[in-house]
């Protein structure tokens, strides 16, 4: 019976209180983006997209940080690392993928660039 | 061998305990699985406005539809954590009553979502009808499915912890669960955010 027996039970649970907090705000940061974009949203809509965009990033710490207990010394940071890791990759791939394909829809679509068409197609 | 703190020129061969690695593992597996998703979504953002034609968002969607399936995965998040707290006192019958609980939220959230799909498919509005709901009905989907995969294992744990009891093994099982149900509630966020709130703005 080693120190890794109860490695499992040693991991953190959490507590009630915690639970409720993180779903305390959790709700209030589902609830404003929806009542906000249900109500039809603000005059200027890139600052409607930038508060359901900005809920929607803080929510998913909330739930980092109460529901699944990510802390820098859990599995001595390995998991805050991997984290981070999967992080970068992500918005490497969906950034990435976004601009490249706006700048192949503005640049090479055919109707774009009318002297380079055959006469048929015009 | 009794500090749990190893120092790095310990070079003698030691032994570990069977599933000591199992957290870090599944961590990794569900980074894997993030990067799954961050495939659909970057596939959701370059062809959501391709619509043939076809009905867009806000003719789509029914954003208290998708309100009520929101609260129901934040509903089975936080009754999955009361499972874990159970668990730590180790209380079986409460165990296996918050459980069955967050099945019944994680079953609603299903049946919303099939509803809502089988809604769309009998409008016409079927996978088939533009690139844009090709990819919403996968990313959707494929996260409607991780759902019901949860929700085979949350049984199947249900049943092993009823026969069995709280033992090492099961509780190893129920905090890997524990990191999948939460982990998918947080592709929902993404999930309502990009597609149905940013696609009704």
């Amino acid at each position: 019976m080693s120190a890794h027996m109860h490695h499992d039970d040693s991991q953190d649970h959490g507590s009630y209180r915690s639970y409720i907090t993180g779903f305390l705000l959790s709700v209030i940061l589902t609830a404003v983006p929806f009542g906000l974009v249900m109500a039809g949203g603000f005059d200027n809509r890139l600052l409607t997209v930038g508060v359901v965009v900005g809920c929607a990033i803080l929510q998913v710490l909330v739930h980092m940080v109460y529901f699944l207990h990510m802390s820098s010394h859990s599995e001595e940071g390995w998991t805050l690392l991997s984290t981070l890791f999967t992080i970068i990759i992500v918005f490497i791939m969906i950034a990435g993928s976004l601009w490249v394909m706006h700048h192949l829809n503005t640049n090479m679509m055919p109707q774009m660039n009318h002297d380079l068409l055959p006469e048929r197609l015009q | 061998m009794s500090t749990t703190t190893q120092d790095f020129w310990q070079t003698e061969p030691h032994h570990h305990e069977e599933g000591a690695s199992t957290s870090i593992g599944f961590w990794i597996y569900l980074m894997s699985d993030c990067l799954m998703f961050a495939v659909l979504f970057a596939t959701f953002g370059v062809l959501h406005g391709n619509y043939a034609a076809g009905p867009a968002p806000k003719d789509l969607f029914d954003l208290e539809l998708v309100a009520l399936n929101t609260a129901m995965l934040l509903f089975s998040s936080i009754t999955y954590g009361f499972a874990m707290l159970a668990m730590a006192q180790d209380n079986r019958a409460g165990t296996l009553r918050w459980l069955g609980i967050t099945l019944i939220f994680g079953l609603c959230f299903l049946g919303i979502e099939l509803y809502e799909f089988r809604h769309m498919i009998h409008e016409g509005v079927g996978p088939q009808r533009s690139a844009f709901l090709s990819a919403f009905f996968t990313l959707v989907g494929t996260h409607g499915l991780h759902v019901t995969f949860g929700s085979i294992w949350l049984v199947t744990l249900m049943v092993q912890v009823w026969q069995r009891g709280l033992i090492a093994a099961n509780r190893r099982r129920l905090i890997c669960l524990s990191l999948f149900w939460h982990f998918l509630d947080v592709i929902w966020i993404g999930v309502f955010t990009l597609v149905y709130l940013l696609g009704v703005i």
